[in-house]
């Protein structure tokens, strides 16, 4: 605790007396620990991509420098490969059928959360908050079990099914809390012009509702795209396999090569580390508004 | 479309037919709106719950139906497992590791990068990247980082002339490792919740302490910390709850291993439940997850987050 007291975090350049001086060193001392910290979590992430082109032997005597002789084929073998593609497409496949599902059922349920009086309304809504209460895992060899006798075991129904059952707490909190925040002149004139609650969720909630679909939508993509114990259980080929499985099967035959680890790694976490830095406005919205549940 | 445009007169009219309309719209709706979401959560979230706490009676090991009723043996059975006394000290540890370190760590970075200074956007998405990662692929980076033939560690140590130290094969330090990994992963999410917080606060306030005459620390324990109370319940809250689910990232580090040494309660209950498909005892494992969660999640709420 005694680090935050130095950090002086509340604006020191307003501080009247002698501001500058110590303005000066604070910037300097924050400067400093910034870039540490910053380092601390850029480090390993560098040092994964350029061992990706590295030979093994380069890659015990040199383990932080830029590599000797680039080996590129590393990365190509990967990415001419047809499995890595085939988990990328995997975990996409999974991923979207994930989200549409979410945002469907999740809307609609919310939608008759918010605006719907019915007996029982209360009850309901606290039996999805259920979900947000414990983790997948605990019930997950019943639910392997049921997914069995469903005949969905190996499929991507399999994977994507759970993933929507454990994501509509979330999804139906996060949009009954929008709905019922979208100013209520609008039911009043759409239901004057006898507008029944079909429509006005088709003509007025939806278009009304872009951003927390988008909300919604990266929280449920993003959970499916990292999420390892539930394809973990339900698939058994290789080929329905999500990239998270994909980098444990390939550790598992590469073990002795990390150089093409690395670049197996590299290559799968690209995509979510350049999206993010394309959309990180709203995908640290989506996940920080995820987790404030009001 | 606005109701003012309707003359006053008019509108009771035309209001009472609509509210009948209304109403005879309210079933349709219900009927078509309501059962995808609840057949969905009922047949695959609280039904297994359900069948969990039942199979847990149960020596069984998937097929057929289950007979072999055995009471409270698994139970029994979990608790006197030195791997899961193990699992519940980690999951402690782990916990502890994001209270004492992870916690304030962010919060100090928060107030840091809150403050006007340049390149706070820079810094803000550096710590954000690893929560956006899959705990697998940060797992399997620090796996990396770790070894002690290939990894940074082991460059670090050559470079200082000391032998390389395999931390993640050591049983007495492995778990230490793995903290590091916790704590590298989520602090970042944490940062950001609190740079929400923080923005939340009245500037106001700050500067009648400026004119009071206090100092930064004093601005910092009186007016800013009481002001961010909520968000660090909240943050404590999510630290709690995600450090007693760790699953994913343990599995490329350790799997759970060197001797047990780094499993957790997921870990446990996949590696003792779902490997070896013993039904039953894998999901008695999941009911004292279950409960612990529950009854965690419940007190915490009551006691620390009333009025939140």
């Amino acid at each position: 605790m005694t680090d935050i007291s130095t950090a002086q975090p509340i604006d020191a350049a307003s501080a009247p007396t002698s501001g500058q001086r110590i303005r000066a060193g604070t910037q300097v001392y924050m400067y400093a620990s910034l870039i540490i910290v910053a380092a601390i979590v850029v480090v390993p992430l560098i040092t994964t991509a350029l061992g990706g082109f590295k030979t093994l032997g380069e890659l015990r005597g040199n383990p932080f420098g830029l590599p000797v002789e680039w080996q590129w084929s590393n990365y190509t073998d990967i990415i001419i490969s047809k499995r890595y593609w085939l988990q990328m497409s995997n975990s996409l496949i999974i991923a979207l059928l994930t989200v549409f599902l979410t945002l469907t059922f999740g809307a609609m349920a919310a939608f008759c959360f918010a605006h719907i009086r019915f007996f029982g309304t209360d009850y309901l809504v606290n039996y999805f908050l259920i979900g947000l209460m414990f983790p997948a895992a605990t019930a997950i060899l019943p639910l392997y079990i049921r997914i069995r006798d469903l005949g969905l075991v190996d499929t991507y129904w399999g994977v994507v099914l759970p993933q929507v059952a454990f994501g509509m707490g979330m999804s139906i909190m996060l949009f009954r809390n929008y709905f019922r925040n979208l100013p209520s002149e609008l039911f009043d004139a759409a239901f004057v012009d006898g507008c029944g609650y079909m429509r006005f969720f088709w003509h007025i909630t939806l278009p009304l509702s872009r951003p927390i679909i988008a909300t919604v939508g990266i929280i449920s993509f993003v959970g499916s795209w990292n999420s390892y114990i539930v394809p973990l259980i339900m698939l058994n080929s290789e080929s329905r396999y999500p990239w998270p499985l994909g980098i444990m099967i390939y550790r598992g035959e590469f073990s002795t090569e990390w150089q093409l680890v690395l670049a197996f790694i590299t290559l799968t976490i690209l995509p979510t580390i350049i999206a993010f830095f394309l959309a990180q406005k709203h995908i640290i919205a989506g996940l920080t508004a995820g987790a404030v549940k009001s | 479309m606005s109701a003012n445009a309707v003359p006053s007169g008019k509108t009771l009219a035309v209001s009472r037919r609509s509210k009948r309309s209304l109403a005879n719209s309210k079933w349709p709706v219900l009927i078509l709106f309501l059962p995808p979401a609840l057949l969905v959560f009922t047949v695959l979230v609280i039904l297994p719950m359900g069948e969990a706490a039942w199979y847990s009676f149960y020596n069984w090991n998937g097929y057929g139906s289950p007979t072999q009723w055995v009471g409270w043996r698994n139970y029994q059975l979990i608790f006197r497992n030195s791997a899961f006394t193990q699992a519940l000290i980690n999951n402690g540890l782990i916990v502890l590791a994001s209270l004492c370190v992870q916690v304030p760590l962010a919060l100090w970075l928060a107030t840091m990068i809150s403050s006007r200074i340049k390149g706070a956007l820079f810094f803000r998405l550096i710590f954000f990247l690893p929560y956006v990662l899959a705990d697998v692929a940060a797992g399997m980076i620090w796996r990396f980082v770790y070894d002690g033939d290939f990894g940074l560690v082991a460059g670090i140590s050559h470079f200082i002339g000391v032998e390389p130290p395999f931390w993640l094969a050591d049983r007495d330090v492995a778990m230490y490792a793995i903290l590091g990994v916790v704590v590298w992963k989520y602090f970042g999410f944490h940062m950001m919740l609190f740079i929400a917080g923080l923005q939340a606060i009245d500037k106001s306030v700050l500067e009648a302490a400026d004119i009071d005459g206090a100092t930064g620390f004093q601005k910092f324990r009186l007016v800013t910390l009481p002001l961010l109370g909520s968000t660090v319940r909240l943050s404590v809250f999510f630290a709690v709850v995600g450090s007693l689910q760790l699953f994913d990232m343990i599995m490329p580090l350790t799997g759970g291993g060197p001797s047990n040494s780094t499993q957790t309660m997921v870990t446990f209950l996949y590696n003792f439940g779902v490997t070896r498909m013993q039904v039953g005892f894998g999901s008695a494992v999941g009911v004292v997850l279950f409960v612990i969660c529950v009854t965690l999640a419940f007190s915490y709420k009551r006691v620390f987050m009333r009025n939140d």
